[in-house]
């Protein structure tokens, strides 16, 4: 998994809330046996008009945001299915984090297992973020925990799970990391076996 | 009092699964039973395999087609060659690892939240997990089940475990009654619409009280179904006396002496008198007219004698926005009677009401009626082969085909159109499905939620209409 640590760059903003996983990609593309390649269907609806056109009024259409690595969204961002493929579209599409004041559940456990930082902030954090992000750059700094804009007139320090701070500072195989539990695990099974014997069969 | 000693059913359920702690806020939890379909497994499969890994248990591992495979010519091969493959290797996949596969072709084979419950295999007390957020149906059953993405698929397929922050306690208590027409369905949309589409998320909802304790078991799935439209990533309800009855002589449910035991087991699986609760919402069932949405997330809902809001009317500034923009893709104007809405496509179906007892209500409203000359089209896909079966031993096919319904074959077809069902551009559709988003039914697609049977009414009006003047 690719490391994250700092990050500069055009941050492109969508306020509205629910942006739900049906408009991060469609569906219909989730037909796809692959992970990469998606990048060309996120935000499809929005990005393109009928005419598979691009639409010059969304904001990934647009200079400099078209080359954004940063995105600042509504609340409850990627809020509807499971389904990781939205991750894997925005992340092809070159974001690699995201600033909402609020994630969708699964949508939240997703973004970091592929490298996508996510940083909740309250609403007028947001609000001034997202005024500012129009003329300038935003830094994010993981280790310290840090959202600024480029001039330093703001600078916004943020919460983390520890667990996801790790695993994307150091790029952390997490399924690598539990099989070293391993013999824990076993133990755990015989206990509960033994309480639940019906929920194992051979 | 709130009691500190006082657990809640979710405490139990999560504190009898914790293999270890990993840090401060994340625990290493263990999954009983984890369900697999085609759309969102053949990477983790893939990944597994680069990585030399092996199943961990494949004896609680389940795996179904039903996203995208097609409701007709089920004789014939695939069509859609992407959808084939998909097909091919949820099959090919599950085989090189030892996993049960119900094929396309077994009458077992069904939407897979429909299916599971159906054999006995979700059980109180278990953590069921599957790559598909609407595992929340599961709860039904006193099982804490969740929705999960492919990385975590692969996980578990990997570990039979996964590393997760205990999410909060919620509880929302439904007092009174039902009314007559009112359906569990009416009550899960009402309920996202007082708490809203992110109202749980971060929470697991217990859901409890007179009316939750009324509901059948599958009412109370279809209600489960839906919290993750209010964001929740579980809903549960505690086992009682219908649970063990719906439970008991299923092809998987415990058999012989493991029956008592899981009984026993399951009889412990409550929340104290006095548990504290991070959220706790009451409802007024009484108060609950038939539902039906309007725009283009599940809380855009309102009761089906109402009109379509005025988006000027909202006092937070996003939602007045959001309501402008989804007002403009239904193709609706603010003070329409929603029962002067016209409708193109009825779909009866998707795991949120496919099963027997859902098409059941639809039926009673169909019977020596017909679908409005209007409407393109009526599907009736049912949950499964077994629900299929089930609903032709009753006769519930003859009364759909005769008032000009389709009757399919079981998967989940129009709830998301990855299969040839679709609503097409612009065309409005009257859905028991449980998301209304922008292009899920099809590019460009409208969907209005409502009941089964409410539904039906729609069908034979060929607009929206009011299932209690039908009755
Ligand atoms: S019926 Fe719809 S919501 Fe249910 S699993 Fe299938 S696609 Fe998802």
């Amino acid at each position: 998994m690719r490391k994250f640590e700092t990050l500069t760059s055009w941050a492109a903003t969508l306020p509205q809330p629910n942006i739900d996983t049906a408009q991060l990609i469609p569906a219909r593309h989730l037909k796809t046996v692959k992970r990469d390649g998606l990048g060309r269907f996120a935000f499809e609806a929005a990005r393109y008009d009928k005419k598979g056109e691009s639409n010059p009024d969304f904001i990934f259409n647009q200079s400099p945001f078209d080359k954004a690595e940063i995105l600042i969204a509504g609340a409850n961002f990627g809020c509807g299915s499971s389904r990781e493929h939205a991750v894997w579209a925005l992340a092809d599409l070159g974001i690699r984090a995201i600033i909402s004041e609020q994630f969708a559940d699964i949508f939240a456990s997703n973004a970091p297992k592929n490298g996508m930082l996510l940083i909740t902030l309250g609403r007028d954090e947001i609000a001034e973020l997202m005024q500012r992000a129009k003329s300038k750059r935003v830094r994010i700094n993981l280790p310290s925990q840090i959202v600024e804009i480029e001039d330093m007139q703001v600078k916004i320090p943020f919460e983390m799970d520890p667990f996801d701070k790790k695993c994307l500072l150091e790029g952390l195989d997490q399924i690598a990391l539990t099989l070293r539990q391993n013999a824990e695990i076993s133990t755990y099974e015989a206990r509960w076996e033994k309480k639940t014997p019906w929920l194992f069969h051979d | 009092m709130a009691d500190p000693q006082a657990k809640t059913l979710f405490d139990r359920i999560w504190e009898n699964h914790v293999v270890g702690q990993r840090d401060a806020v994340t625990s290493l939890i263990y999954i009983d039973l984890h369900l697999i379909h085609e759309l969102s497994s053949p990477q983790a499969f893939e990944n597994l395999v680069l990585n030399n890994r092996k199943v961990r248990r494949p004896d609680a591992t389940l795996a179904v087609p039903d996203h995208n495979v097609p409701t007709t010519d089920r004789d014939k091969p695939v069509k859609d060659p992407e959808s084939a493959l998909q097909i091919q290797l949820l099959e090919e996949n599950t085989k090189a690892h030892g996993i049960e596969f119900f094929s396309m072709h077994d009458i077992r084979q069904g939407i897979v939240h429909i299916i599971s419950p159906e054999q006995g295999l979700t059980q109180p007390g278990m953590s069921i997990v599957c790559g598909d957020s609407h595992t929340s149906t599961h709860g039904a059953l006193g099982a804490w089940a969740f929705g999960i993405g492919t990385s975590e698929v692969e996980h578990v397929l990997a570990t039979q475990t996964l590393v997760l922050r205990k999410p909060a306690n919620m509880r929302i208590t439904v007092k009174g009654e039902l009314l007559n027409g009112i359906t569990s369905k009416d009550l899960a949309l009402h309920i996202i619409g007082v708490i809203g589409a992110k109202g749980a998320t971060g929470h697991v909802i217990e859901y409890a009280g007179p009316v939750i304790e009324a509901l059948s078991v599958e009412a109370r799935m279809t209600l489960c179904n839906m919290t993750i439209e209010a964001g929740g990533r579980s809903g549960l309800v505690a086992p009682d006396d219908k649970t063990i009855r719906y439970l008991k002589g299923r092809p998987r449910a415990p058999k012989d002496g493991d029956w008592d035991k899981a009984v026993a087991f399951w009889a412990t699986l409550k929340t104290d008198a006095g548990a504290r609760f991070d959220k706790e919402v009451v409802v007024d069932a009484k108060k609950i007219e038939p539902q039906v949405t309007w725009g283009t997330s599940p809380e855009d809902v309102i009761s089906i004698s109402g009109r379509v809001p005025d988006p000027t009317h909202f006092e937070n500034p996003e939602r007045r926005e959001a309501a402008k923009k989804a007002l403009q893709y239904m193709g609706l104007k603010p003070g329409t009677l929603m029962r002067d809405i016209l409708v193109d496509r009825v779909f009866i179906g998707s795991c949120t009401n496919s099963r027997i007892e859902d098409l059941r209500s639809a039926a009673k409203m169909i019977k020596g009626r017909r679908v409005a000359d209007n409407i393109i089209e009526a599907l009736v896909v049912p949950g499964s082969g077994l629900v299929k079966a089930q609903a032709e031993k009753e006769g519930l096919d003859k009364i759909f085909k005769e008032a000009g319904f389709e009757w399919r074959e079981p998967g989940c077809s129009m709830c998301l159109g990855l299969n040839p069902d679709k609503v097409g551009p612009g065309e409005r559709c009257a859905s028991t499905s449980n998301r209304n988003f922008p292009g899920r039914q099809g590019p460009g697609a409208r969907t209005h939620l409502l009941s089964p049977a409410m539904a039906a009414v729609a069908a034979i009006a060929g607009k929206l209409a009011d299932v209690r003047e039908y009755e």
